[in-house]
């Protein structure tokens, strides 16, 4: 007896113990695919500091309208998201409404986020839940009146966001759906590489052809072959946001921090779907402007300064040298009509993304130091206009406008925000007298 | 007070050339890594700038790179017969400082010893007899040349050296060196484009029945990806190697070949800006436990280990073993003692052609670009005849013609004035030089102890240098300067001159940052400080690893047998030591 007994309690012990390894197994398999979706929308690069605990706050963001931090999103109750629930987490991401209803800025690109399926929300919910909680305070609103009033973006939404889940297109394979799904939702690409309006909202007729933010122009990534990726094959596009590097070009600025911490660490088959979708977007652009004659004075200034200062590593025909020095002939970063990228990079250097597959992370100097504004703009006037490359000149004055570090002061989005605010106003007043009608008909 | 730190698997004293080849190799293993570097971080991004890398007063001549006497001086004399007193400024040597060690500022020579160089005694006395060399305390390394292929090997594919194989698999390769022993492979990339000067010294010697290949180069001809993953640059051939940091990735170095992958390896640690005072033995002597150091803010550590690497400049190695009781000191009176024996160094000579109507360009260059003739190198030929052994190897390497440097002017030009211009304005593009790398081979009265007297800034005796250049290598030498007066003649030109090595070595003139020896690697455990494996005979969990373990100096740079030994010593921890944790490899 006593030896059934053994028996069937082991047996019980045994299935009780495959039903709770199988609940195991589908948490840990949920919070794995939720750190995978924390990987396609990077949260890590703004919600993390240089050198700073994972999460547990970023870097301040310059944004048009002034400064942003991005908060503590570890599960410290006081100062993270500790005492959010799933519910919490899915409306936020849906409607850029957070706990307590405190309205998020778009930086938190939830008009993209909004996009996701009900499955990955909740499974980045699954692994942000297992986030080591720190203690760090951030005051992530630190923009200037009328900015600062959060109750704004309820007008912003009402003008600019519209919540609705990503829609397939059918006539497409599920190979271009998938990517398209991955721009336009988690991976929020238009976040930096999409034009804004004058309320900083994404100017969807102009999806990805390219936009300035914090000091980089974040070049067009359509299929276009002047200014797009329209040159580079699908392999190419791959390698390039695997590691960073490919026979056109290096991951600079933002885009650095994008391969190292999302898209290097996307799978290939997602890589794959990416490079799919973007090169099917043949965006219109004008015809390609004719490149300068090299006789003008610009161009032989801008040719002996490359000659002196770019054509060791670049080399004399601008070929560059593989996975160290990007090439300049052929590379759409140069054509871009705005220089920005090009000026910073000339000014201030930068340091290409370290990744697996290209660890080496060569890095270009800074020559603001030896450059001065004018020799900049010829010297970029010459390799945006040598080797079958073609794109405006460059002026002294957007060398200088950068290297003196002073932000546009952009008139029209305080005109916006002021807008923005009548509307609120109207909008409340609308409310009020909508509710003071409805206790009378009471 | 000294602070304990908890326990790592592996701590390594300097990250240059060995240090981060072997730290690699350990992290791969899966071991906890530390390495100790006295001097900062260096890295190109930051510290070899393009903008201002080629700076010749600040490298060259102020000398940036390089370990100063104030953080650690040697006192040098010829013999015991004289006091020695320390060198208030490095010249006839240059020790680098900082990670990267002195393969940062190196030309790139990257060489292969010969079987008959690791079995030097054994060769020597089976073709001449013992007689032939008394008096020269030469040694067998413990290995031989088909031993050590593997880790050349390695070493040349992580570097990316360009060059021609003379031998592969034992069949002679037109165009390479044919004196090599055999190679598996031909090197990772072809030879560098030739310039003019090399070229034309390579038809003298072939004109003489000499056979010229081009030399061995850490410069690289083409772009390059190393098994690391690490990309490296074409060479520009801007002339500025020896003394500076390559700004363009195509200088092989710690930097541009190990380091942004090891860096980023989450089981290997670096600290920089501190200096290893001593490795701790344990009470049975056998074993060390750890290193005491000292960090930039003059605080003191304990830093336990399983395994102490000593992976810092050759004669730094012998230092910290003097100064940790690892070993017995050689004593030159009786002939016994384990550390400090066989140092030797290089004995070269130089020649300059001065041409009329020649367009030699010397500007354009690179630290290994050139042309090298080895038939009079080592045992490559028949030493009946002369009164010497070993040999050297005649290089043409232009390797810059840097402004304030490079002011080639025939003897009896007046140092200064109206003459002196004008002839640096004839001489500047139309000298061809070419110089000896001559063996250094050991003998008695030539090593390294700790100085009675003075003390370093921790208050710890500085090493003591005794060196004269045996007769053996003055012969040697002369028989060279011989040779190379020939190759002068063939070359035409208005005139040469040609220098010979003399007695009383000199420790102020620049002459080769080749300090070989103090910890000599061989079989005798009473007559050499490591086994074959660099493993400390006396303190089995201790490998010391550089140019110290050379137990004789080829006519050759050392780099690439450095290099080779790195990767030797990691494959002997990772397949040996591992599984016999504590034990000695060779028994002793």
């Amino acid at each position: 007896m006593s030896a059934l007994r053994n028996t069937l309690a082991a047996l019980a012990l045994l299935m009780g113990g495959a039903t709770a390894h199988a609940e195991g197994a589908d948490q840990a398999d949920r919070i794995t695919r939720g750190q995978y979706q924390a990987v396609l929308g990077d949260c890590m690069a703004c919600h993390t500091r240089p050198g700073g605990a994972p999460f547990a706050g970023g870097a301040p963001l310059e944004t048009p309208f002034g400064r942003l931090v991005p908060p503590n999103i570890t599960q410290d109750p006081e100062t993270g998201i500790g005492n959010w629930n799933e519910a919490d987490f899915t409306r936020m991401m849906r409607t850029g409404i957070g706990h307590g209803g405190r309205r998020l800025y778009p930086a938190m690109p939830y008009p993209a986020y909004s996009m996701m399926t009900d499955q990955d929300i909740a499974d980045l919910w699954a692994y942000m839940a297992t986030v080591q909680p720190v203690r760090n305070a951030v005051v992530a609103n630190q923009l200037p009146f009328p900015f600062n009033i959060r109750l704004a973006m309820w007008g912003w939404n009402l003008l600019n966001f519209r919540p609705e889940p990503f829609r397939a297109d059918p006539a497409q394979s599920a190979e271009w759906n998938r990517g398209a799904y991955l721009v336009q939702g988690p991976g929020h690409c238009g976040s930096c590489h999409t034009p804004k309006n004058i309320m900083g909202a994404d100017d969807t007729g102009q999806a990805l052809r390219g936009a300035s933010l914090q000091g980089w122009f974040a070049p067009d990534i359509t299929g276009n072959s002047q200014t797009g990726i329209g040159g580079w094959s699908q392999e190419e596009l791959v390698t390039y946001l695997r590691t960073g590097v490919n026979t056109h070009s290096v991951a600079s600025g933002p885009m650095r921090e994008a391969v190292e911490n999302s898209t290097s660490r996307m799978s290939d088959a997602d890589l794959r779907a990416i490079a799919v979708y973007l090169r099917s977007l043949n965006g219109t652009a004008p015809p390609a402007p004719q490149p300068l004659a090299a006789t003008e004075p610009r161009m032989q200034a801008g040719g002996a300064i490359y000659a002196a200062n770019c054509a060791a590593c670049h080399g004399g025909e601008g070929r560059g040298a593989r996975q160290l020095f990007p090439a300049l002939a052929g590379n759409p970063l140069l054509r871009q009509a705005n220089p920005e990228t090009l000026v910073h990079l000339v000014l201030a250097g930068s340091q290409g993304a370290q990744t697996p597959g290209a660890p080496t992370t060569p890095a270009m100097p800074s020559l603001g130091w030896r450059l001065n504004d004018q020799q900049v703009a010829d010297v970029l006037t010459y390799v945006r206009n040598s080797w079958g490359n073609a794109a405006p000149p460059v002026a002294p004055h957007e060398v200088a406008k950068q290297r003196d570090g002073e932000p546009e002061k952009p008139w029209a989005l305080v005109i916006g925000g002021v807008v923005l605010v009548c509307l609120l106003v109207l909008a409340t007043a609308l409310l009020m007298r909508r509710r003071r009608r409805r206790h009378a008909v009471a | 007070m000294t602070r304990i730190l908890p326990r790592k698997d592996v701590v390594i004293v300097g990250l240059g050339w060995t240090g981060s080849i072997i730290a690699n190799e350990l992290a791969d293993e899966g071991l906890d890594v530390l390495a100790l570097e006295r001097g900062p971080w260096r890295d190109t991004a930051t510290d070899f700038n393009i903008g201002y890398a080629q700076d010749e007063l600040r490298y060259a001549i102020r000398r940036d790179l390089f370990l100063q006497p104030g953080t650690e001086a040697i006192t040098m004399r010829n013999n015991a017969g004289q006091t020695a007193l320390p060198m208030r400024d490095y010249g006839s040597f240059l020790p680098g400082h900082g990670v990267g060690g002195a393969g940062v500022h190196w030309n790139g020579h990257t060489w292969r010893f010969w079987d008959s160089d690791f079995r030097i005694n054994s060769h020597l006395t089976e073709r001449y007899g013992a007689a032939k060399f008394a008096g020269l305390d030469l040694q067998d390394w413990g290995v031989t040349a088909a031993e050590m292929e593997p880790f050349y090997d390695a070493f040349e594919y992580l570097c990316g050296i360009s060059g021609k194989a003379g031998n592969i698999r034992g069949q002679k390769q037109p165009g390479g060196n044919p004196f090599e022993d055999p190679r598996a492979r031909e090197y990772p990339l072809p030879p560098m484009q030739m310039t003019y000067a090399p070229t034309l010294f390579a038809e003298a010697a072939k004109s003489l029945n000499l056979s010229p290949f081009p030399t061995p180069s850490a410069n690289l001809s083409a772009e390059y990806v190393n098994p690391l993953g690490i990309a490296m640059g074409q060479c520009t051939m801007c002339g500025f190697c020896e003394r500076f940091g390559c700004a363009n990735y195509s200088k092989s170095s710690a930097q541009t070949c190990v380091l942004p992958v090891l860096m980023r390896k989450p089981n290997f640690e670096l600290r920089t800006e501190c200096e290893v005072l001593k490795i701790e033995k344990h009470r049975s002597g056998n074993m060390a436990r750890g290193v005491t150091y000292m960090d930039a803010s003059g605080e003191e550590f304990f830093q336990p280990a399983d395994i102490v690497l000593l992976c810092a400049y050759g004669l730094m190695n012998v230092r910290l073993m003097m100064l940790s009781g690892i070993g017995k000191q050689y004593d030159p009176n009786t002939n016994e003692g384990t550390v400090g024996r066989n140092y030797c160094y290089q004995t070269n000579c130089g020649t300059q052609v001065f041409f009329d109507g020649k367009e030699f360009n010397p500007f354009i260059a690179a630290g290994s670009l050139g042309q090298s003739v080895d038939d009079y190198n080592g045992d490559a030929f028949d030493h009946g005849s002369v009164d010497f052994v070993g040999g050297a190897g005649i290089n043409c390497i232009p390797t810059n013609a840097r402004p304030i440097g490079y002011r080639p002017v025939p003897p009896g030009t007046p140092r200064w004035g109206s003459a002196w211009k004008r002839e640096t304005a004839r001489n500047y593009r139309s000298t061809l030089s070419f110089s000896c790398q001559g063996s250094s081979y050991p003998q008695r009265g030539n090593y390294l102890d700790l100085d009675p007297t003075y003390k370093d800034r921790h208050g710890r005796p500085l090493l003591r240098m005794t060196f004269e250049f045996p007769d053996n290598d003055i012969r040697m030498s002369h028989f060279m300067s011989d040779r190379s007066e020939e190759v002068a003649r063939a070359l035409g030109g208005r005139q040469y001159t040609t220098s010979r090595t003399a007695k009383a070595w000199n420790s102020v003139p620049y002459q080769s940052t080749h300090n070989t020896g103090g910890a000599i690697m061989g079989t005798d455990p009473t007559r050499s400080a490591v086994n074959r494996y660099l493993q400390s005979w006396d303190v089995n969990n201790v490998f010391v690893v550089g140019a110290s373990a050379f137990a004789h100096n080829a006519g050759k740079n050392p780099t690439g047998t450095v290099g080779a030994l790195a990767f030797l010593a990691a494959d002997a921890i990772r397949n040996r030591y591992l599984k016999a944790a504590g034990q000695p490899l060779v028994a002793a």
